[in-house]
């Protein structure tokens, strides 16, 4: 029997860590993050778990040691947010390259300046290139059972890469909501024990990583890091699959609301996916085909799947929660817009940034947005592609 | 057993030999005579800051190493080898990993005392059970012969470069062994590969066994950029350490103990003679007030020490 609890996204990162008992968590503090990391030296202090906690001194360490404890042989987790992820970033690319299955959860918030301790993507859209898979959470739920999902997935022999899982800053993360927990016992057999084939700790094989890699093997590690990226779709939907017959509750690579005869639509992520759903449902009681696309994973991906998803709209925008400052739109629009090249080339899309540095979203905004693609629809001519959402201009 | 160099040369290799580091230079001197401490039947896991021992000795598909090994990047030797070290509690906890393992970061003075020094300060105080070593050179060889803060002052480097104006590096060395002193840790000691290497190998035996964590700074003179003739590398390293200038030293739980004491103190000058990054000190006037300026300063140094060398 699943247990019906009350928490809040951290805690209920925390308590799925504690489920997943890894060797290690190495871990900074910073808002919002820093709940995850207080609730889990909670859980070492009183012996829940066998778990090492490093405190390190900066976030730059904490991927470090994070690096240094996975290529050991230990199952590695930690969590941060913003400045702590840019502060990452070198060693985000090592992970990734040392093919390193560390779980990071990344509470989303604003990526300085001007600083700003409130909700949006720049942080983890940043990092999208950086070799990691990113799942991202609408709600504390998703926050939970992705974390989980997380760990078979990195650690897949196929896979064998990071994975970030990104939930909203105090939206999700302090926000306490129902939930439903899993059994410890059911999330220990889930996980199994971490078996890697080859680590520093192995001492009748002992290893090197890291090395100097030049012209003639650069290249081909990166295409084998390439293809792990490649490999990771299909374990995404295998792990998700067996998560459902545990929990109950099904996961792909996004999740389709009311899209099924829809004419508008948008995709969004994360917890303003919450908000956009009431106003489909509201536009849907006017008798507006309206639905409305959540992506979870955004790294690999999923290039065809999301780009057949839309080709039966009349419009379609892409909503994003940071800005490309590239004079082309959001991180998420341009590789929607790529997909639909191929899928769905006549679909007019636009793209709107929304939200940034904590910047309210209500349903109204949300309305709003369907409101011009209704006009889209009906005309066919899209006046402005790159938009920005709730701003004063 | 009292130490032997010969007997403690016929111990297998950890660093084997094909690896590409310069002839004459200090840094595989230290390595080697670090990793002899290490009892046969232990495992090492050896990390290194990004370098020039890090790259001459694990260039893919190739390594030196004997032990397992880790580099992550430049700045962060400390942590990474910390990481493997709580991993290692954990893994033992759960009876996953046999036997002893024993922790070896190396850094040169570049990832030690300038981009390092948060991480490893970190890594030292959290008290992870390990070694962190710092080959000296006294500058970024690696790159090219940049100053550091380790260089000592007036050294000609490529970014401290004696000119008409300014000569050579303004500032005076930076005392790292005393920074990690200040840590408060079981065992800090100040150290270099001289004569018959007894001085490392006892000081880097203490390091490796003694529970938690501990510091060892070696002088590792770089003939490429303090521009001595390669065969002179024992001899730089005597001088250095006769004129007081490295001083030979241990701090165990608190405690200083000079472990070396020349008979004679030989002027600054004899050292920085033979090295051509001080060349320009011995063609002026202004070059003999900058000799006397450097050996002012070894002198308060060394007193300081003795002091608290109860000496």
């Amino acid at each position: 029997m699943a247990i019906r609890d009350k928490l809040s996204g951290n805690e209920a990162v925390a308590v799925a860590m504690r489920q997943i008992d890894p060797d290690v968590v190495a871990a900074f503090p910073i808002t919002p993050s820093t709940e995850v990391p207080q609730y889990f030296s909670q859980f070492v202090a009183d012996g829940k778990v066998h778990t090492e906690f490093v405190p390190v001194e900066s976030e730059h360490s904490a991927m470090s040691a994070c690096i240094g404890s996975e290529s050991a042989g230990g199952r590695t987790m930690t969590a941060t947010s913003a400045n702590g992820l840019a502060l990452m970033w070198e060693m985000l690319y090592i992970a990734a390259s040392s093919r390193l299955p560390i779980v990071l959860s990344v509470v989303n918030r604003a990526l300085s300046g001007p600083i700003n301790i409130h909700n949006d993507h720049s942080d983890s859209m940043g990092a999208r290139d950086s070799g990691w898979i990113q799942l991202y959470c609408e709600d504390n739920q998703e926050a939970y059972d992705n974390v989980i999902q997380a760990i078979r997935i990195g650690e897949h022999p196929d896979v064998n890469l990071p994975v970030m899982v990104c939930f909203d800053g105090f939206i999700t993360s302090h926000s306490v909501e129902n939930i439903e927990l899993l059994e410890d016992d059911k999330v220990k057999n889930f996980v199994g024990s971490y078996h890697p084939k080859e680590y520093l700790l192995k001492r009748e094989t002992p290893i090197a990583v890291g090395p100097l890699d030049l012209q003639p093997h650069y290249f081909e590690h990166k295409r084998s890091q390439a293809e792990g990226m490649t490999n990771s779709k299909k374990v995404i939907l295998d792990v998700a699959k067996e998560f459902q017959k545990m929990a109950g509750r099904e996961y792909g690579f996004f999740e389709e609301y009311r899209m099924d005869d829809a004419e508008v639509g948008i995709i969004v992520l994360n917890s303003t996916a919450g908000t956009a759903k009431t106003v489909v449902d509201d536009l849907r009681d006017k008798g507006v085909k309206a639905g409305l696309i959540k992506i979870r994973v955004f790294r690999p991906f999923p290039f065809e799947e999301l780009g057949k998803a839309v080709s039966g709209l009349k419009a379609l925008a892409v909503m994003d929660k940071s800005d490309g400052f590239a004079a082309m739109g959001g991180p998420v629009f341009n590789d929607v817009r790529s997909a639909m090249f191929d899928y769905a080339k006549d679909v007019p899309c636009i793209n709107y940034i929304y939200g940034l540095g904590g910047r309210d979203v209500r349903a109204d905004d949300i309305a709003k947005v369907y409101a011009d693609l209704g006009k889209i629809a009906e005309t066919g001519k899209v006046k402005s592609t790159f938009n920005y959402l709730g701003v004063r201009e | 057993m009292a130490y032997n160099l010969k007997e403690s040369t016929k111990k297998p290799d950890r660093l084997t030999g094909g690896h590409r580091m310069c002839a004459g230079c200090g840094a595989p001197v230290v390595v080697r005579t670090i990793l002899r401490a290490v009892k046969e039947e232990d495992h090492a896991v050896v990390g290194a800051a990004t370098g020039c021992l890090e790259v001459s000795t694990c260039l893919y598909p190739f390594t030196a190493w004997k032990d397992s090994f880790i580099h992550s990047a430049f700045e962060n030797a400390g942590a990474t080898v910390s990481g493997a070290e709580a991993a290692y509690t954990a893994m033992k906890k759960t009876g996953k990993v046999e036997g002893d393992t024993k922790f070896i970061a190396f850094g040169g003075d570049g990832g030690t005392y300038d981009i390092g020094l948060q991480s490893l300060s970190g890594a030292m105080e959290r008290g992870h059970d390990m070694v962190y070593v710092c080959y000296d050179n006294e500058a970024y060889m690696n790159t090219g012969i940049q100053r550091s803060s380790s260089t000592p002052k007036y050294a000609d480097t490529t970014t401290s470069p004696a000119g008409t104006v300014i000569p050579g590096k303004p500032q005076f060395k930076k005392d790292l062994t005393e920074v990690m002193v200040a840590h408060h840790l079981p065992y800090v000691a100040q150290s270099a590969p001289m004569t018959n290497f007894k001085d490392l190998y006892d000081k880097a035996e203490k390091a490796i066994y003694t529970k938690g964590p501990a510091f060892l700074n070696v002088l590792a003179p770089c003939p490429r950029g303090w521009r001595y003739d390669t065969p002179m590398l024992m001899d730089i390293i005597k001088l250095a350490v006769d004129s007081c200038v490295w001083p030979l030293y241990e701090v165990v739980e608190g405690e200083y103990k000079l472990t070396y004491r020349p008979k004679i103190k030989v002027p600054v000058a004899d050292y920085l003679k033979p090295q051509g990054r001080f060349r320009h000190l011995f063609k002026s006037d202004v070059g003999a007030e900058m000799l006397k300026d450097l050996q002012k300063e070894v002198d308060r140094r060394w007193e300081n020490l003795l002091k608290l060398c109860g000496e």
